[in-house]
């Protein structure tokens, strides 16, 4: 196998996987869910929604001010203690999307995230797909050069050190 | 040896530049005012990590500087400039810029044998990932733990010669070390006749022009990066002009095979599965974690951090030295399992780095902006002096990311697989088993890169 061929293979292989169909047998409506903050989780962590679903956030802190940040549908929203908000979106791309705290409430802060799992979740699909197969054509195509070279010559410029 | 492109050749100012007295003291000097004005607000300055310079240079700016450009793409270049053994440095020498006569101020003791090796590098490490949630976030103790490195260098260079902090002890050198073996660049001798037949040995020995060695190592048999600081001293005081700096393919090192070792081994491995833990904890969506890794209890910080030893020290390796015994077996090969644990571990130093890149991206993008307002006040007292303070936080392009950590990942494993397949061929001559002996590898490799891909997108 050429560096050529495979190249051709693996751009094929991504095509492919680009292209890859979602499985349309979802069914979109409305989801509500609670979503409540402390310092530094939300609770649930991770929510999963159909990609069309109208979601509803009601969204509460039961200790310090927090934010609400949806990456992907910039959706931010204030959230102090007691005071409960409703945010309102339709979950129009698939994927993972991280909710992340927007207002600084403690030392990890940072890292206070949950996430929103839009299924089909093609993206992850589609890259894991790419992740399983590329590395085994990849050795594939080693082990196909590396046989072409020795039915070029005898030697390789590897000194073995043990032979089976 | 694959094509080199001698970059000092190419580029003669770089010469020039490179072999300059005062370009790593004043590159280390710059380093050090960032370093200590860390220090100074992670002590005085706001205890809230992210209105904290210490937090957010070091933690954020310096860290994606380091493991997304530097460590990829020039290796050790970090070591040249890096100002916690700078001190000692200084002071051993009794100079900063001019190169002072006689021998370095120690008291000469002799490094022990059984610590030359990256062990006490892996153990330092472990033992700041226990604490990691902690001094990432805390800028008190993030300031402590950076003057606790520079006291141990300087401590260490009191009674040793030379870098032997950063050669034996420092937890960061240790995983640039590993990672420095990917990079496209390195520093070697022209010829190694020249070196092998030449007397004097300045670049062990040092010259009116420059140091020996601070890293101890002899450049005539240098073949790998990871124990080369970069200083240039050895440029400096070559009086053959045989040293170099090569343009070469990515991950060269991993293939010199008479240099694998197990310390290097088990550091591979305990990057990779910290890597993992980090990605776990930190970017994951479980709240309970995050508080055990925060240390809310004893009892739950214990199981965390047994859970992070048993997993870096005995899980990963174990499961992976089964995969190569399972690999031993098929092959037929009468190679010690040792050795071919020892080999195929460099395998995850790609991965490894792949995953450390994913990783670092995530927060990067996200909570880069944080750097805005911190550089106007850097103490969180108030100040604006650059006009920036009241900078809002603002993810840059969060949907972006996902697609790099694809691509970088990718990149790592199919680097992985690449070596695993060389070191297959080392070992194996009959050719029509190199993949049978290697798909036991690959498929784990592609697994552990499957996890990160859940983690990251699933």
């Amino acid at each position: 196998m050429k560096p050529i061929h495979f190249a051709g293979l693996a751009a094929t292989l991504i095509v492919l996987l680009i292209f890859l169909p979602a499985p349309n047998d979802f069914k979109s409506g409305s989801r509500t869910v609670e979503v409540n903050m402390t310092q530094f989780e939300f609770e649930p962590g991770r929510i999963e929604v159909n990609q069309g679903d109208e979601v509803v956030f009601l969204l509460t802190s039961s200790d310090v001010v927090h934010g609400f940040y949806l990456d992907g549908y910039d959706v931010q929203q204030r959230i102090e203690p007691g005071i409960p908000h409703e945010i309102r979106f339709v979950a129009d791309q698939s994927g993972k999307f991280r909710y992340r705290c927007s207002v600084t409430c403690g030392p990890l802060h940072p890292f206070m995230v949950g996430e929103l799992v839009v299924e089909a979740n093609m993206p992850f699909w589609r890259a894991a797909g790419l992740l399983f197969t590329l590395p085994v054509l990849f050795l594939w195509y080693l082990h196909q050069q590396e046989r072409g070279h020795l039915h070029g010559k005898e030697e390789t410029s590897f000194t073995p050190k043990a032979r089976v | 040896m694959t094509a080199r492109i001698n970059l000092l050749e190419k580029a003669p100012l770089l010469k020039t530049v490179l072999k300059s007295q005062g370009l790593q003291p004043a590159l280390t000097i710059l380093m050090l005012a960032g370093f200590v004005l860390a220090m100074l607000t992670g002590w005085f300055g706001t205890p809230v990590g992210s209105r904290n310079f210490g937090i957010v240079f070091v933690w954020i700016v310096w860290w994606g500087l380091l493991i997304i450009v530097l460590v990829p793409f020039l290796g050790r270049a970090w070591c040249m400039v890096c100002p916690i053994p700078a001190l000692g440095e200084w002071l051993q020498r009794g100079s900063i810029i001019q190169r002072t006569s006689g021998r370095l101020r120690t008291r000469h003791r002799r490094w022990p044998r059984r610590f030359k090796n990256m062990w006490l590098q892996n153990i330092g490490f472990l033992i700041l990932a226990s604490f990691s949630t902690i001094i990432l976030t805390r800028p008190n103790v993030s300031a402590w733990v950076l003057f606790g490195l520079m006291a141990a260098a300087v401590g260490l260079s009191l009674f040793f010669d030379n870098r032997v902090f950063c050669r034996y002890v420092c937890p960061v050198g240790g995983f640039i070390g590993l990672y420095a073996m990917m990079a496209p660049v390195e520093l070697r001798v022209r010829d190694c006749r020249t070196c092998a037949q030449h007397r004097t040995k300045d670049c062990v020995t040092g010259n009116e022009r420059g140091y020996g060695c601070p890293w101890m190592v002899f450049p005539g048999k240098l073949r790998r990066n990871t124990y080369c600081g970069l200083c240039m001293e050895c440029l400096k005081t070559c009086p053959k002009d045989n040293i170099t700096i090569n343009l070469r393919p990515f991950g060269s090192d991993l293939f010199v095979m008479e240099e694998h070792r197990l310390d290097e081994a088990f550091k591979a491995f305990i990057m990779l599965s910290c890597a993992l833990l980090y990605s776990a904890v930190l970017l994951g969506p479980w709240g309970w974690l995050k508080q055990w890794a925060n240390i809310d209890t004893l009892a739950h910080w214990g199981v965390y951090v047994a859970a992070l030893w048993g997993v870096n020290l005995l899980l990963v390796p174990g499961v992976f030295g089964v995969c190569v015994a399972v690999s031993r077996r098929i092959s037929r090969l009468e190679v010690p399992l040792r050795q071919l644990f020892t080999d195929y571990a460099y395998a995850c130093v790609p991965l490894g780095l792949a995953a450390w890149i994913a990783f670092s991206l995530s927060f990067v993008f996200v909570n880069g902006s944080y750097a805005l307002p911190v550089i106007s006040d850097p103490f969180g007292w108030g100040w604006n002096l650059f006009g920036t303070a009241t900078q809002e936080w603002t993810p840059v392009l969060p949907g972006l990311v996902s697609f790099l950590q694809v691509g970088v990942l990718t990149i790592g494993l199919l680097f992985a697989v690449n070596t695993v397949y060389r070191i297959t061929t080392h070992h194996i001559t009959d050719r029509r088993r190199t993949f049978q002996a290697a798909m036991p590898l690959v498929l784990p490799l592609a697994g552990i890169a499957l996890l990160f891909l859940w983690l990251y997108l699933g």
